[in-house]
């Protein structure tokens, strides 16, 4: 027999909350948000940013762009989930029938960067082991693209390299697990231990990092303040794109995380620890980085900013070179990659979370059925596309795409449609008002409808600009249709369509006492 | 380092974890609200 779910029968209140889970504490759920938002980003992606972005001076839009439009959207994505009990089509159908697709577009931008995600964190943990015989010798570039990844020529292989697929596989076995323990013994478990460890090994990094020869002209690289990239609109919006990517707002995690707290947690107080925890690791990454690239440059005789980098090539190739030329090198190593690989899980199983709660509110389907229907096809796209001698060309190419015309693009039309088309930001604002901390006003309101939409407007419109301008990456223009403009359309359409072959009426959320009363 | 990477490595600091910090202790002077849902229920996760 089947119970009815939370979006398509009238079980009773109590039914829908147990079968869905929640996180047991404030402390589990405030945890598995960091986790969330920490992630690869937090130590590849700002350090490079703000040094590109006026260095120390990037300090001052950073911090605007965190206060007017990171912990704004947050407490957005806080209110429709812990309002509405549901995954994100849910709580989105839930705040207007009309509302639902944006919903279901971010379950598909979820699961294409679940797929390519696991990857990267699947290299981790393969480097993590290399670190400690320093495998790639005295050449970490070619050893990266050649013995590792076996890279090819541009173009689809369906050649797979073992030295991939094994950790890829251990990874997406992990994380299955881990999913189908559930919301409280899987990913509130893994975030409670995880987190803590992630910050003692990532702390043990900046201390090392900091003791290496040259690592006063690193975080002096880092640190000098240029005033005048202050007037430069590009720099603002670094700020508010790094923000953005970093605080995983605007597709479905805190919606769906929101949705398994308990109804009377003060959600804004708990989004403003979540928000300064998630700026202030990228603060740790800063230092630790960049200490670390001083320490390169030094050593290879060259001024910082002839080897600072970012992404992929931060962590495979300038790391690992560090790692060879500095004492205890085998220890920074395994510290770094194993923070890449701790911040990578918590952040995978959070964006896994999405699509998955999401297809146990529309098919009704129990935690087992819907990790194995998610996993399963999740876990073969993935072997397929990324363990391959091809894989990081589509991946960095799906990467881009998604990020910009998937996650930014979705998150600007959800705040116009949520802000100006369904009009939901004063009720959401009541809702979160009834128990946290800080009061949400006009203030709030503004920044959600105007400002924050505004700057990430701009910051779509200059990528859009550039994209069309200068084929991305140097890649084929096929692959760059296929795999980069082809898969942001087709999570959309997708998204449309789930949303209108929906046959079932939508049932309102379950309301509890205070809400009862509060409604009077 | 120079003065000014100082004092902007400093600024930074307290500005994000002291702001962590605030945030922390402010909320926890608010415990943790019960809930009106069985707990043992909430964890059963179907």
């Amino acid at each position: 027999m089947t119970t009815p779910g939370p979006g398509q029968g009238a079980a009773p209140a109590e039914t829908q909350e147990a079968r869905r889970g929640a996180f047991s504490s404030r402390k589990v759920f405030i945890l598995a948000a960091i986790g969330s938002a920490v992630g690869l980003g937090n130590i590849w992606r700002f350090p490079y940013v703000a040094y590109e972005n006026g260095g120390g001076a990037f300090v001052i839009p950073y911090l605007v762009a965190l206060l007017t439009a990171g912990l704004p959207f947050l407490f957005l994505d806080y209110a429709l989930g812990h309002k509405h009990r549901g995954s994100a089509p849910l709580s989105l159908a839930r705040e207007s029938r009309k509302a639902e697709p944006l919903g279901w577009w971010q379950v598909g931008i979820c699961f294409v960067i679940a797929v390519y995600y696991a990857v990267i964190i699947a290299y981790s943990l393969r480097y993590t082991f290399f670190s400690i015989d320093k495998a790639w010798g005295d050449d970490p570039e070619g050893y990266f693209f050649g013995d590792f990844l076996q890279a090819n020529d541009p173009g689809v292989t369906l050649d797979v390299v073992p030295g991939v697929l094994v950790p890829l596989l251990l990874v997406w076995a992990l994380v299955l697990v881990i999913m189908w323990l559930g919301v409280q013994k899987g990913i509130g478990a893994t975030s409670v231990v995880f987190i803590p460890l992630l910050v003692l090994a990532f702390g043990a990094l900046v201390v090392r990092s900091l003791f290496l020869p040259g690592a006063a002209d690193g975080l002096d690289a880092l640190f000098s303040p240029d005033w005048g990239a202050l007037t430069d609109a590009s720099v603002w919006a670094a700020a508010y794109g790094q923000i953005f990517f970093s605080l995983s707002i605007g597709f479905g995690i805190m919606i769906t995380y929101a949705s398994y707290v308990g109804r009377r947690t003060d959600m804004t107080g708990s989004g403003l620890v979540v928000g300064f925890a998630n700026s202030g690791f990228e603060l740790l990454a800063g230092i630790g980085v960049f200490a670390a690239l001083g320490f390169m440059a030094q050593a290879g005789g060259v001024a910082v900013d002839e080897v600072v980098s970012n992404g992929i090539g931060l962590a495979f190739i300038a790391f690992p070179t560090i790692i060879s030329e500095a004492a205890g090198g085998s220890l920074i190593g395994v510290l770094f990659f194993a923070s890449l690989f701790i911040a990578g899980i918590t952040s995978l199983i959070s964006i896994l979370e999405v699509v998955i709660s999401a297809v146990r509110d529309r098919f009704d389907l129990g935690r087992t059925t819907a990790v194995l229907a998610v996993g399963i096809p999740a876990t073969v796209v993935s072997v397929l596309l990324f363990s391959t001698t091809s894989g990081l060309t589509v991946l960095d190419i799906v990467d881009f795409f998604i990020n910009r015309f998937g996650i930014l693009l979705a998150a600007v039309v959800m705040m116009v449609v949520l802000a100006w088309g369904v009009r939901s930001l004063p009720s959401l604002a009541a809702h979160l008002n009834r128990h946290g901390s800080l009061k949400l006003g006009r203030v709030w309101m503004a920044l959600v409808g105007v400002v924050a939409p505004l700057a990430l407007g701009y910051v779509l419109l200059s990528e859009f600009l550039d994209t069309v301008e200068t084929p991305y990456g140097g890649h084929p223009t096929w692959m760059l249709n296929v795999f980069g403009w082809g898969t942001a359309a087709l999570v959309l359409v997708v998204g449309v369509v789930i949303a209108f072959t929906r046959r079932a009426p939508v049932t309102p959320a379950p309301v509890d006492d205070s809400e009862k009363e509060a409604g009077r | 380092m120079s003065t000014g990477a100082i004092v902007m490595m400093v600024l930074a600091m307290v500005i994000l974890w002291g702001g962590l910090a605030v945030a922390i202790v402010s909320l926890n002077r608010r415990p943790d609200a019960e809930d009106t849902v069985d707990r043992e229920h909430l964890h059963r996760d179907l």
